[in-house]
C-alpha cells in the first residue's frame, strides 16, 4: 500500500484563501438560506427577518396531493430512466474498452451530446419528434428523454473504471478455465461493481433534477422540478414550497457523498 | 534410447500477420514433455505473440498449434489445457490469496474441502504458508509472483507455461514455457532455447549450442557478446573474407612483440576502451586493419591500476582458431 | 505426487456434451466483430434513432412553415420560417441572451479561479475532498431549488435588501436598478438580478475543469519558472495561466451552452424581454408554432457548434 508523502504545499496568501472562503460560502449560503425559511411562519412574503419559527409547515406539506404525485413521478422516472442509462451505458463502455473500431472517439462525443447541447434543443427536438410520431405524451417521453442523458453519466464511470482494472484480469481469468460468462460473474462484475453503483446514483440524481427537458417531453404530467417551477410562478403557499427544497436538498445530497466514496474508496 | 520423447506443443507452420506487419512468420517448432523452453528475443521480436497464440487470447493467420497431439487453433482460452503467468501477475484483487489460488479449481467446480487442501499444499509449495486470507493488496511483488505461480500450477494440467525459477520445475516434473529478453536468465534455466527475430526462429538449440555455435550474426550478437569479423581482416587470419565469430573471453591480450604460439591467430591493434568490472575487465582494441574486437579478461594477477593503464597501449591479440566459429546462411 | 483429474475434464468431452451457453461463448470469442455488434448496438441504434433522429427532424422543421390561417404544418421545403426570424425583435432576442451568456462565463471563470487554484495548488488531499464536496454539492442540488432560493434572497422584502437597508446602501442599489438594460423595478425582476442567479447556479461547471486543468499543471514546470528569475505573479501569468486556458475553455461551454438555452431563470427573474429559451418555449405554448420554435433553436445550436469547434482547437476537450 502506498503511504502518501505528505509534501509542504506552503500558505496560501491570505487574500487567495480568503477569495476561496468567500466562493465556497456564495455557493453554499443561499441554501442554507432555504432551510431557514422552510421554518417561517410567514406564509404570504419572503420577509426577512422571519417573524416568527415553526415546524408546522413540514405538516401541513406532508398531506399535500400534488407533491406526493410529482415526488413519486420523479421517482419513478428517474428509477426507470436509470436502468436504462445503466444497461446502455455498460454496453457502450465494454464495447469502446474492448475492441478498436472506426469511429471509436465520434462514440464518446454522441453520448455526450444530449449534455453538451443546450436543454431546449434536446427538448424541442424530442418533441416534435414524438409528435410527429404520434407517440402519446406522458411517463414513457419523459423516460426516453432522461435516459438519453444519463447514458454518458454511466458510459463515462464505467469505461474509467475498466481503463483502470486493465485487460489481464480477464485474460487470468479465462485462461484458468472460466468462459466469458463466468469471467463476467467473478471477475468483471466485482470490478465495475462501484463504478456501476456510482453512475447509476449520478444518472438518478440528474434525472430527478432536470427541467428543462421535461418540460417539453412531459405532456401534461408533472415531476417534482416541474411542480417546483410552477410555484415559483405561481405560489401556493409559500413555505410549503421551501420545506419540500429542503427536502429535495438532502434527497438529492446522499447520492452524491455516496457516488464520491464508491469511485474514490474503490481499489486501493 | 527409443524415439524421442513425447511432443507437449508443436508449433505447425503458425503466422500471425497484422495487416503488412508480419508479428510471428511461418514458425514451426517443437517443444517436449517435461523440459523447459525459453523463448528469447527482443522486443517486438514475436515471443509474447507466440505465447498468446498458444494461450488462446490470439488466433493465428494460418498455421496449427498442437497440444499434445490435439489441434487447439481456433479454441478459446478457457478450453485450452495451457496456464499463464501473466507479467502483471493479474491477480484478482477482489480476492483473498486463498480465492485467488483456488479459482481454476472453483471453475471445475472442484468441492470446498478439496480446495483448501490443494491451496494450502500450493502454498507450501511456493514457500509462502498460511497466507491464504491475507489480499493481493498486503503482498510484496516478490509474493504476488508466487501467488500467481501458486495459481497456475495447482491446475496442474498437463502443460504449463510459467515464470519462475528452476527448481519449482524440476520438482514437479511439468513442461515450462519461459518468455524473456534477457539472455543470462534464459542461458541459466533452459533445457533449450529458440530465439526469435522479426517473427521467425533464428535459431533452436541448448544454451551451449547457441552460445558455442550461433547460427547467424544476429543469434551471435544477441546471445553473449560476440565479435564478428570479416573482410580482408577475416581473410588475413583464415583465408575467406566469409564473417565468422569469436567470443571476447577466448582471446587473449599480449605485448606486441610477444610471439604468438603455433598456429594461433594473431592480430594487432592499438586498446580503445578499459572497462574494469572487478572480476573481469573488458578491452575494445581498436584493430590495424579497421574495427573492434571486444575481449574479456580475467583480473586474476593485475591490479585495477595496471589493467586501467592499458589504455591506448598498442597490443597483439592471439586465440586458438578453433573458437572461430563461422555463421549459418542466416545474417 | 499424482494430481487428482479435475471435476470437469474437458479433454474428455465430446462435443455433443458441452453446455449450450459454453459453445456460444466459444462460438463468440472467435467472433470479435459479432460481439462488438452485439455489444455496441443497442446504445447505438438508441441514440441516433431516438437523438440524432430527433435532431435531424427538427432541423429538417425549421425548413417547413406555419400556415396562419390553419395553424397546420406545411411539409414544403422553405425558408419562409428562417426570414420570419429574422425580425427585430427576435434579433433582439438573441442579442440579449448571447450577451447574458458571454458575461456570466466571463465572471463564472473569475470568480472560479481564486478556488480552484486553491484547491489544485494549495489544498491539501483531505482539505481538497471537503472542497471537492462543497462544490460537487451546489452542482447535483436541484437547480430549481437553487434558483427558487435566489427569489427568496432578492425578493423587496428579503434578506439581501434588509442587509443592503443595514449598511445604508439603498440609494446604491436604486441607481442600479436604475440603470439602463440591468435594472428593474426590483432586484428580482431585472438582469441583474438574473445574471446574479445565472453566476451561481453555473459556477460549479467552470470551477470543475478549471481546477482539473490546474492539477495537471506539473509542480516541476512552477518551480522552474520560479528558478529562472520569475516572481509569483509572473509565474502566474506565463505558466499557470496559460496553461489553464483549455480548462477554461471547457467550463465556458457548459456556462455558455447552459445560460444560451435556459428559461427558468429568465421566467424567474425577467421581465417580458424575452431570452431564447422563453421564446422556444412560448412557441411551443399556445401560439404552437413549430418551425418557427425548431428556427429559433438552430441559432444557438449554430453558436455552439462554432463554439465548440474553436474549444477543440483551444485544447478544451483534452481538459475535459
Amino acid at each position: 500500500m502506498r503511504s502518501e508523502a505528505n509534501e509542504s504545499r506552503g500558505r496560501a496568501p491570505l487574500s487567495l484563501r480568503l477569495a476561496t472562503l468567500g466562493v465556497i460560502l456564495f455557493l453554499h449560503v443561499p441554501m442554507a438560506i432555504i432551510f431557514l425559511y422552510a421554518f417561517t411562519t410567514d406564509d404570504a412574503t419572503f420577509s426577512f427577518p422571519p417573524p416568527g419559527l415553526t415546524v408546522d409547515w413540514f405538516g401541513v406539506a406532508v398531506p399535500r396531493p400534488d407533491v406526493w404525485q410529482a415526488l413519486l413521478l420523479s421517482l419513478r422516472v428517474a428509477l426507470i430512466a436509470t436502468l436504462a442509462a445503466l444497461g446502455l451505458g455498460t454496453l457502450a463502455a465494454t464495447a469502446v474498452y474492448r475492441s478498436k473500431f472506426f469511429g471509436r472517439e465520434a462514440i464518446s462525443f454522441l453520448l455526450l451530446l444530449p449534455l453538451a447541447l443546450p436543454g431546449i434543443v434536446s427538448g424541442i427536438a424530442l418533441r416534435s419528434a414524438i409528435g410527429m410520431a404520434d407517440f402519446p405524451f406522458g411517463f414513457w417521453t419523459i423516460v426516453i428523454g432522461h435516459a438519453t442523458f444519463c447514458i454518458v453519466v454511466v458510459y463515462n464511470n464505467v469505461l474509467a473504471r475498466y481503463r483502470r482494472t486493465g485487460r489481464s484480469q480477464v485474460e487470468a481469468s479465462m485462461d484458468l478455465g472460466a468462459d466469458p460468462l463466468q469471467t463476467f460473474r467473478y471477475v468483471i462484475l466485482p470490478a465495475i461493481g462501484t463504478a456501476l453503483l456510482a453512475g447509476g446514483m449520478l444518472a438518478f440524481a440528474l434525472s430527478f433534477d432536470e427541467i428543462v427537458v421535461t418540460t417539453f417531453t412531459a405532456g401534461h404530467e408533472e415531476t417534482l422540478p416541474i411542480w417546483m417551477f410552477s410555484q415559483l410562478t405561481k405560489p401556493r403557499q409559500r413555505p410549503v414550497t421551501n420545506v419540500v427544497a429542503v427536502f429535495v436538498i438532502v434527497l438529492t445530497a446522499i447520492p452524491i457523498f455516496l457516488a464520491n466514496r464508491l469511485t474514490q474508496g474503490g481499489s486501493e | 534410447m527409443g524415439g524421442s520423447p513425447p511432443l507437449a506443443v508443436r508449433f505447425d507452420h503458425v503466422s500471425r500477420h497484422f495487416g503488412d506487419v508480419k508479428a510471428v512468420d511461418d514458425l514451426s517448432l517443437d517443444i517436449f514433455d517435461g523440459e523447459f523452453f525459453t523463448f528469447l528475443g527482443p522486443s517486438g521480436s514475436g515471443k509474447t505473440t507466440c505465447l498468446r497464440l498458444l494461450a488462446g487470447f490470439d488466433q493465428p493467420t494460418s498455421g496449427r498449434i498442437l497440444l499434445h497431439g490435439r489441434d487447439v487453433t481456433g479454441q478459446p482460452p478457457f478450453e485450452r489445457e495451457v496456464n499463464t503467468v501473466f507479467q502483471d501477475y493479474a491477480l484478482f484483487p477482489h480476492m483473498s490469496v486463498g480465492d485467488n489460488i483456488a479459482y481454476g479449481l472453483m471453475i471445475r467446480k472442484v468441492e470446498k474441502g478439496e480446495r483448501r487442501k490443494r491451496v494450502a499444499e500450493m502454498l507450501d509449495l511456493v514457500r509462502m504458508p498460511g497466507l491464504e486470507q491475507r489480499t493481493p493488496a498486503q503482498l510484496s511483488g516478490g509474493q504476488r509472483q508466487r501467488v500467481a505461480l501458486a495459481r497456475a500450477l495447482i491446475l496442474r494440467p498437463r502443460q504449463q507455461m510459467q515464470v519462475e525459477l528452476k527448481a519449482i520445475q524440476e520438482k514437479v516434473g511439468i513442461t515450462f514455457l519461459y518468455v524473456t529478453h534477457d539472455q543470462e536468465e534464459a542461458l541459466t534455466m533452459s533445457d533449450r532455447i529458440a530465439v526469435f527475430n522479426n517473427g521467425r526462429v533464428e535459431q533452436i538449440g541448448s544454451p551451449p549450442e547457441l552460445y558455442e555455435s550461433p547460427g547467424s550474426r544476429f543469434v551471435a550478437d544477441f546471445v553473449g557478446v560476440s565479435n564478428l569479423i570479416s573482410g580482408p581482416i577475416a581473410e588475413r587470419i583464415r583465408g575467406s573474407a566469409e564473417v565468422f565469430s569469436v567470443r571476447p573471453e577466448k582471446i587473449q591480450i599480449r605485448e606486441t612483440d610477444s610471439i604468438a604460439p603455433d598456429g594461433y591467430c594473431s592480430i594487432e591493434g592499438r586498446v580503445k576502451e578499459v572497462i574494469y568490472l572487478g572480476m573481469h575487465t573488458r578491452y575494445v582494441v581498436e584493430l590495424d586493419g579497421g574495427g573492434d574486437l571486444t575481449v574479456v579478461e580475467q583480473n586474476r594477477e593485475a591490479t585495477s591500476m595496471e589493467v586501467l593503464a592499458a589504455r591506448g597501449r598498442k597490443v597483439r591479440l592471439v586465440w586458438h582458431p578453433t573458437h572461430n566459429r563461422r555463421l549459418g546462411t542466416a545474417e | 505426487m499424482s494430481p487428482t483429474r479435475p471435476a470437469r475434464d474437458r479433454d474428455s468431452q465430446g462435443p455433443e456434451e458441452r453446455p449450450v451457453l459454453l459453445r456460444i461463448a466459444s462460438f463468440l470469442y472467435l467472433r470479435p466483430s459479432l460481439v462488438l455488434a452485439l455489444l455496441l448496438g443497442p446504445p447505438l441504434v438508441w441514440m441516433i434513432v431516438v437523438y440524432l433522429g430527433s435532431l435531424v427532424f427538427l432541423l429538417i422543421q425549421s425548413f417547413f412553415s406555419l400556415d396562419p390561417f390553419t395553424g397546420q404544418v406545411i411539409r414544403v421545403l422553405t425558408l419562409a420560417t428562417y426570414k420570419d426570424l429574422w425580425t427585430p425583435a427576435n434579433l433582439d432576442i438573441f442579442f440579449r441572451t448571447a450577451t447574458m451568456a458571454a458575461v456570466v462565463t466571463v465572471t463564472t471563470a473569475v470568480l472560479a479561479f481564486p478556488l480552484a487554484y486553491f484547491m489544485a495548488r494549495y489544498a491539501s488531499t483531505r482539505l481538497k475532498t471537503v472542497l471537492y464536496l462543497a462544490v460537487l454539492l451546489p452542482l447535483w442540488s436541484s437547480y430549481l431549488v437553487r434558483v427558487y432560493a435566489w427569489r427568496l434572497i432578492l425578493a423587496k422584502e428579503g434578506i439581501l435588501n434588509w442587509f443592503i437597508q443595514q449598511l445604508d446602501l439603498t440609494r446604491v442599489l436604486d441607481l442600479l436598478l436604475r440603470a439602463p438594460v440591468i435594472g428593474g423595478p426590483s432586484l428580482s425582476v431585472s438582469f441583474l438580478g438574473m445574471f446574479i442567479v445565472f453566476v451561481y447556479v453555473w459556477l460549479p461547471y467552470m470551477i470543475l475543469p478549471v481546477q482539473a486543468a490546474l492539477e495537471r499543471v506539473p509542480r516541476s514546470l512552477l518551480e522552474a519558472s520560479g528558478d529562472l528569475g520569475a516572481r509569483p505573479g509572473q509565474t502566474l501569468r506565463h505558466v499557470t495561466l496559460p496553461l489553464a486556458f483549455p480548462g477554461v475553455i471547457a467550463g465556458s461551454i457548459f456556462t455558455f451552452s447552459l445560460t444560451l438555452g435556459d428559461f427558468v431563470v429568465p421566467y424567474s427573474l425577467g421581465n417580458s424581454s424575452f431570452f431564447i429559451g422563453q421564446a422556444v418555449l412560448s412557441l411551443t405554448g399556445t401560439a404552437f408554432n413549430i418551425p418557427l420554435a425548431a428556427a429559433f433553436t438552430v441559432v444557438p445550436m449554430g453558436i455552439m457548434a462554432f463554439y465548440l469547434v474553436g474549444a477543440r482547437t483551444l485544447g478544451a476537450f483534452d481538459a475535459l
